[in-house]
């Protein structure tokens, strides 16, 4: 039985979050495109301890998901080629990972905070607002977590373990969940949440994600549509 | 395309560059605009207008979305002027613009609303009485229940209910009403029946088939000038705004025509293009100002002694120095100025302008046999002898023998030529004493120390009466230079040679008063009169309530309207007297008389003036403070007229001057009841029983159960959020509940107390229940029992008119009533049906004992000629229909009132239709529109009468009988009144003979009108509407006494108050702040300021002040405008936090401190509700009241003149005026801002479900 919640969590379960992230998106992308945006609160109320604390939660943000981008899916032989062994790999996570994780720490909890208590913010959430923050919010303190764990084994291989499971789920090959049937449930739990978070993606305001505003720095002054 | 794919070429979008690289053309998808213009694609397009007191009456397109109202737009589709007149579009404003808001907002009634103490009581009634009137009774019966939901008016607790249950309540309440108090117990308010004639007829129509009670709305707005009756006999009539750009002078006095007059405003710019000259004449630097070539300030409440003064320099220039043979000929046709008036003379010697001459004084009554009391008299210049000119009522009424005319001619058919002056053919000069009242008032407006007897000399001529007395006499012409103070070297003293003597009315006298520099007086009026002598009188004074809504608001009227006529601009097109207050024209008027007051079924209906009405039910009458010695002339005898103001108005409803509601002291079934069990006629009855005293008149004791109105319907008005004059009065008097009147009634000072009203324990909460119908929650409603969801203007049909131009337009329901809400039309027929249903087993078919006026243009003006004389002191006879009331029954078969709502009835065959004093068959048009809307079949009494079950079937009824929509009509109407005028006057409508309108030609496009004898103008290709042109062209006699535009009045109570001719009198004074001033010190400075409600920006004409639009365009809320000087003495800066109040009550706002006021004068727009943003008082410690907290209506006994030919009553014609502008408050900053946001005491809005 728990074989079977393992395999479906992490054998199943990330192909239907990533076929509902890839596919709700397009559909919203063709439906919806009046929704297609960040649904920005600060109208509602905007304090510097606002303007800050989405600053610090973007640029956390960020850098953390190129993190992950990195950590999990570069193969092995490619950074041991260059000269970096897993336990430096897992050092180098550790200490950015962290960094940038308290910088996002506090700006997520200021504004999850603000958005719960906030009269005004709050009258004007939708349900999937809510979640969604307390979503990340989890997401990221589970993240955070990770770090006391793996203190406890320097040596990058539960690390390995991790970034296997992500490779085989890209690559489409079978059993990947075998990879962590033994990690701590700690990453376990950062995982759930993330395929959790992919699955809610396309139904919430996290699609302001796909839009990056790349045109406006080489915008002209003038663009004329011929159609 | 799918907008991903698109995305794919993301990098390939660009195509060219230009401009150095500064542009770029792409081939990117313009997909996304689709949503902008499906923004402006609609299902449909519907016409409709605003209804609210806007005289705009603009045509708007409604746009219907997915069964929604989006928004509107202005049309543009009205019939063309013609060559060389601008066109009438675009018509609307902002205001309009801004209405489809309240459809689908929040402050929308959405359900039927019951305070929830009375939902309680009468479900519980319910369950203990089978019988829904038992129910109310037993309510009622019980005192401490009928107080319990009185007493929680205005605090909130609302329920919903549904319709059933409501029209349960509501007609249980009017059939107990009827059955124990009297039918005329059951009131209904309604204003301005043009801005939407069916919603207004709908509730009217069914009060009066009951018996109930309509009231006015124009005497009690303060719309209603006084002067326009007692000057032309006509309520109020006046130039189209198309004929603005005919004038070739204008002046815009008191009215902010931009502003108030939006849509109207492009013809008086056109007109500055074309080179008019505008004067305007404001104290503020008002939106109008900027537009005048000239801008006056005179002090506010001083613009008769301006007019004056302008008068002066007219008639001295052009009328005793005879420069101009127009003026001279037009004011000897067309006015009273050769009139001869006897000179009374008072025990010390003194002589006093008294009454006109009558052929009646004259040996064998100069020939006259018909109505000899009723003919003035003048003298044929070119025989000197004494002529009966024609035209003076005497020849309307009694023997119709066609010389009811301006034809110059006298009685007897020979040409005159009318003298004006007997400066020639004098007997002797004598001083004659003129009063003057400018010492009097308070302090606030200058006070000056002339005589308060003015002796001026006048040429006079002696004459020998029937009676053997010799008699002087003089025209109303040299009375009138002498008036006006001017030097035309007859010697004596109290005359000005020059314009720099101080003496009244010169234009050096009014500087001290006005503030206004004399140069620019002599200016204005010489270049007035040089414009009207020039073009033939196209002068034009546009005017506006702000000079209406003072105390003497006759004098700043009659001073304006001497100026017109001196100059003969009345009646000439480019001329005249232009005064657009309240939207008053409706124009197919008898043609929906008979609809509304239920004429087809029963005659006469019951209408009262409302300023009477409210003033003593309101017991405002128990604060008054205004002695009548204050405004009396001094050449009055003060032991005449020691009396209080109500009692003026007693005299004048016993006398039948004024009418009563309630009428009688008991019930008039009961008295038709018991009158036929006597064995007598119920109008013998009745003068047998007031002459014993048995039985008196409600308004004698108003504070008895037995008297007091018990229901009341509003609708269409926001009566307690806007118009409501004593606001604190109507609260804790009429309803009974919170109040923050602050004053001490009359109760210790006995010697003040009136003579002919009883003073009793003052009675609290007179009214059982008070139902409004509104589509939004306004104050009123939220101080009702009952709240009725009703349609807006985009959800009805029905019929809006207005005097700014000739169309008649439709509103037409572009979508259903939303939620629960229903048309007026239907609410009420819902009423009627559920009112026959119980009425069963209570009332039968019952005798309705009616008290009836002396009404203007019927035969009843001709009540007493010479004297006032009153019955009750033994003075006369109590005649009914002379000497007081009518008594007229009516028998009402109750449980048909349905029926007859439903149907036209019998009377319009039988005794055909009526207006203005001419009378038409109407057969055919009762047979055309049983045709047209289908018969009821069956038996009773609707049985094959045609049907008006809609709305629609409505405005068809009104259509086809009126002279105004029916070309047939009107030549019948028009033949009528050649019978008494001896002329033919069908060739004005002739072409349109055989032409109707009917509804869907009113949808298609507004309509114009056509001429009909009902108005003074006619409609046609040559000349632009203006009021009085058919007097001038056609020779019909203006409805006054002499026949002709009056500048003197002759009736005994208007000598007794000096108001012969135009005089100054300053602002009355109130008294309201010396008790209060300095007693509720919060330790901010106190200024006290004059207080002033104009009509406002942001609401009114034609949007409320709770529109959030409106409120988004304001600063939200209400505000109190004030100059810098005097914010600086009370510390007050702008936005600041303030209390207005004085004994009448208090208010909250922000300041709005600005240069646009002068000094010693506040404003406070209008009606801007207490529902938006109203912090506690500190004053009251209850939340801030509206515009209306600080004021007390005051009454002046010559409004209340009737019987009296022009000065006669009829429906919001004449009568009492609700005058609010001579008051004062008192204005400090607030303490503290207390937004009372606590929980009420026990009204949550939840209720069980019965």
């Amino acid at each position: 039985m728990e074989n079977y919640i393992n395999q479906f969590i992490f054998g199943v379960f990330p192909y239907i979050a990533g076929t509902v992230f890839i596919f709700g998106s397009l559909l919203r992308f063709e439906r919806g495109q009046y929704t297609w945006r960040a649904m920005s609160s600060q109208t509602f109320t905007s304090t510097p301890g606002f303007r800050w604390a989405s600053i610090a939660f973007h640029v956390g943000i960020l850098l953390l998901f190129f993190g992950h981008l990195f950590g999990l899916l570069t193969p092995t032989w490619l950074y041991e080629g260059l000269g970096m062994s897993p336990a430096t790999k897992q050092m180098l996570a550790i200490v950015a990972g962290g960094f940038f994780g308290i910088i996002c720490f506090a700006g997520l909890t200021y504004l999850m905070l603000r958005r719960l208590f906030n009269a005004r913010v709050r009258a004007n959430s939708a349900a999937m607002d809510t979640f969604i923050i307390v979503l990340l919010w989890l997401q990221l303190v589970t993240g955070l977590c990770t770090i006391f764990v793996s203190t406890g084994h320097l040596d990058g291989a539960v690390m390995q373990q991790l970034a296997y499971w992500a490779q085989h789920i890209v690559t489409f090959r079978g059993g990947a969940h075998e990879f962590i049937l033994d990690v701590h449930w700690i990453y376990k739990s950062h995982i759930f949440l993330g395929l959790l978070m992919f699955t809610a993606f396309p139904f919430s305001r996290l699609v302001h994600i796909w839009s990056w505003p790349w045109a406006y720095t080489r915008r002209r002054y003038q663009v004329v549509r011929e159609q | 395309m799918s907008y991903f794919l698109n995305q794919l070429a993301y990098f390939r979008r660009e195509k060219d560059q230009f401009s150095d690289n500064h542009g770029v053309t792409t081939d990117q998808s313009r997909r996304w605009e689709d949503s902008y213009r499906q923004r402006w694609q609609h299902d449909k397009v519907v016409r409709s207008t605003h209804g609210v007191n806007c005289t705009g009456s603009c045509s708007w397109k409604i746009y219907v979305k997915n069964g929604l109202v989006t928004w509107e737009t202005q049309q543009t589709d009205y019939p063309r002027t013609r060559p060389g007149l601008p066109n009438h579009e675009p018509r609307g404003c902002a205001r309009g613009a801004s209405f489809s808001w309240y459809i689908y907002s929040a402050n929308r009634v959405k359900y039927p609303m019951v305070r929830r103490r009375l939902i309680e009581l009468w479900r519980q009634a319910r369950s203990e009485h089978d019988d829904p009137v038992e129910a109310w009774k037993a309510i009622q019966d019980d005192s401490e229940k009928a107080t319990s939901y009185k007493a929680r008016r205005g605090l909130g607790g609302f329920v919903r209910a549904n319709w059933e249950e409501v029209n349960e309540i509501i007609a249980a309440a009017n059939v107990h009403t009827a059955k124990q108090w009297g039918p005329d117990r059951i009131i209904g308010f309604s204003p301005i029946p043009a801005m939407s004639m069916v919603s207004y007829a709908a509730g009217t129509r069914y009060l009066s088939l009951i018996g109930g009670t309509c009231m006015s709305f124009y005497d009690w707005y303060c719309d209603l000038p006084p002067a326009s009756p007692q000057t032309w006999g006509e309520q109020t009539d006046v130039p189209e705004s198309a004929d603005w750009f005919n004038s070739t002078f204008l002046m815009m006095w008191g009215s902010n025509v931009p502003q108030t007059r939006t849509p109207d405003a492009h013809f008086m710019t056109e007109a500055r293009y074309r080179g008019t000259k505008t004067v305007t004449v404001t104290p503020d630097y008002s939106e109008a100002s900027k537009f005048g070539d000239i801008w006056l300030n005179p002090k506010q409440g001083t613009d008769s002694a301006l007019a004056m003064a302008f008068g002066h320099v007219i008639l001295k220039e052009w009328h005793v120095e005879g420069k101009s043979e127009y003026f001279d000929d037009y004011v000897r046709r067309y006015t009273d100025l050769p009139k001869l008036v006897l000179l009374e003379e008072r025990d010390d010697g003194q002589l006093v302008p008294g009454r006109y001459l009558r052929a009646s004084d004259i040996d064998n009554n100069l020939g006259q046999k018909n109505n000899p009391e009723w003919k003035t008299l003048a003298f044929d210049a070119d025989r000197d002898r004494l002529v009966v000119p024609r035209g003076s009522i005497g020849f309307r009424w009694g023997e119709i023998d066609k010389r009811w005319n301006l034809e110059d001619k006298d009685a007897d058919g020979h040409d005159v030529r009318l003298g004006l002056s007997q400066v020639e053919s004098s007997d002797e000069i004598l001083p004659v004493s003129f009063p003057y009242f400018g010492g009097g008032g308070n302090d606030h407006w200058a006070q000056t120390e002339h005589d308060p007897i003015q002796r001026r000399n006048v040429p006079i001529r002696h004459m020998k009466l029937a009676d053997g007395t010799t008699v002087k006499v003089a025209t109303v012409f040299d009375l009138m230079v002498a008036n006006y103070g001017i030097d035309r070297g007859l010697g004596g003293d109290n005359v000005a040679s020059s314009y720099d003597d101080d003496v009244p009315y010169t234009p050096a006298w009014q500087e001290r008063i006005t503030g206004v520099p004399r140069e620019k007086v002599i200016t204005v009026a010489r270049q007035f009169a040089e414009n009207a002598h020039k073009t033939q009188g196209k002068s034009m004074i546009v005017i506006g309530a702000a000079m209406n809504h003072w105390y003497h608001m006759d004098m700043n009227y009659r001073g304006v309207i001497k100026m017109l006529m001196m100059c003969g601009c009345i009646g000439v097109s480019g001329g005249g007297w232009a005064h657009y207050v309240g939207q008053e024209k409706l124009r197919p008027q008898s043609g929906w008389t008979p609809l509304a007051f239920a004429l087809d079924w029963h005659r006469p209906p019951r209408q009262m003036n409302s300023t009477s009405f409210f003033y003593n039910h309101t017991s405002q009458w128990r604060y008054e403070k205004l002695e009548v010695s204050e405004i009396l002339s001094p050449l009055a005898n003060p032991k005449d007229w020691d009396a209080a103001m109500i009692d003026y108005n007693v005299r004048a409803e016993r006398m039948g001057w004024l009418p009563s509601a309630p009428q009688l002291a008991a019930n008039p079934l009961t008295i038709g009841r018991e009158a036929k069990a006597a064995g007598k006629d119920p109008k013998d009855y009745v003068v047998d029983q007031l002459k014993s005293g048995e039985l008196g008149f409600a308004c004698e004791d108003p504070d008895n159960p037995v008297n007091f109105p018990r229901n009341l319907f509003v609708w269409r008005s926001n009566l307690l959020g806007s118009s409501g004059k004593g606001h604190e009065y109507f609260l804790r008097y009429l309803l009974g509940t919170e109040n923050g009147i602050q004053g001490k009634d009359l109760g210790d000072e006995r010697d003040r107390h009136p003579r002919e009203v009883k003073w009793r324990e003052a009675a609290r909460g007179k009214l059982d229940l008070l139902v409004t119908l509104d589509f939004r929650m306004s104050t009123t409603c939220m101080y009702s029992d009952i709240v009725l969801p009703t349609a807006t203007w985009y959800e009805k049909d029905d019929m809006n008119t207005s005097d700014m131009h000739p169309f008649i337009h439709p509103l037409t329901a572009a979508v259903d009533p939303a939620w629960e809400s229903r048309s007026d039309w239907d609410i009420y027929k819902g009423i009627a049906r559920k009112f026959s249903e119980l009425v069963t087993g209570h009332l039968g078919t019952e005798t309705d004992v009616v008290t009836v006026p002396l009404l203007h243009d019927t035969a009843g003006e001709l009540a007493q000629a010479l004297d006032v004389a009153d019955w009750k002191k033994g003075e006369c006879e109590a005649v009914p229909g002379k000497t007081m009331p009518n008594i007229v029954t009516v028998e009402r078969d109750y449980p048909s009132t349905y029926d007859k709502f439903t149907s036209l009835g019998g009377l319009m065959e039988e005794l055909g239709n009526l207006g203005k004093g001419m009378q038409w068959d109407t057969r055919e048009e009762v047979a055309a529109l049983g045709d047209l809307n289908g018969r009821h079949r069956g038996e009773g009494v609707k049985g094959g009468r045609p049907i008006i079950e809609s709305a629609r079937q409505a405005c068809e009824t009104i259509l086809m009988l009126a002279p105004e929509t029916n070309g047939r009509v009107a030549m019948k109407s028009w033949q009528s009144l050649g019978k008494n005028t001896g002329r033919n006057h069908t060739h004005l409508v002739a072409g349109h003979a055989s032409e109707k309108i009917r509804f869907n030609d009113l949808v298609a496009q507004p309509r114009k009108i056509y001429s009909s004898p009902i108005w003074s103008g006619i409609e046609s290709e040559k000349v632009c509407y203006n009021a009085g042109w058919t007097n001038i062209n056609e020779f019909i006699p203006w409805r006054t006494l002499t026949g002709r535009q009056q500048f003197y009045q002759d009736h005994a109570w208007m000598r007794a108050f000096g108001e012969q001719l135009c005089v100054y009198k300053p602002p009355v004074d109130l008294k309201t702040i010396a008790p209060i001033k300095g007693q509720r010190d919060n330790g901010n400075p106190e200024i006290v300021l004059n207080f002033i409600t104009p009509h406002q920006k942001w609401g009114i004409h034609s949007t409320y002040t709770d529109n959030l639009l409106m409120l988004t365009l304001s600063r939200g809320g209400p505000i109190v405008w004030m100059s810098e000087t005097d914010a600086a003495k009370a510390d007050i800066r702008d936005n600041d936090w303030i209390e207005a109040y004085n004994v009448n009550g208090a208010i909250t706002a922000r300041a709005v401190v600005s240069q646009r006021v002068p000094e010693g004068m506040s404003m406070m727009y209008h009606a801007q509700e207490k529902i938006v943003n109203t912090p506690g008082s500190e004053v009251t410690g209850m939340r801030g009241g509206i515009h209306n907290s600080v004021t007390r209506t005051v009454l002046k006994p010559t409004h209340m003149i009737g019987g009296y030919a022009q000065q006669s009553y009829f429906f919001n014609y004449h009568g009492t005026v609700g005058a609010n502008r001579d008051e004062f408050i008192i204005i400090r900053k607030m303490n503290k801002v207390d937004w009372m946001n606590g929980p009420a005491a026990g009204d949550a809005m939840q209720v069980e479900t019965a």
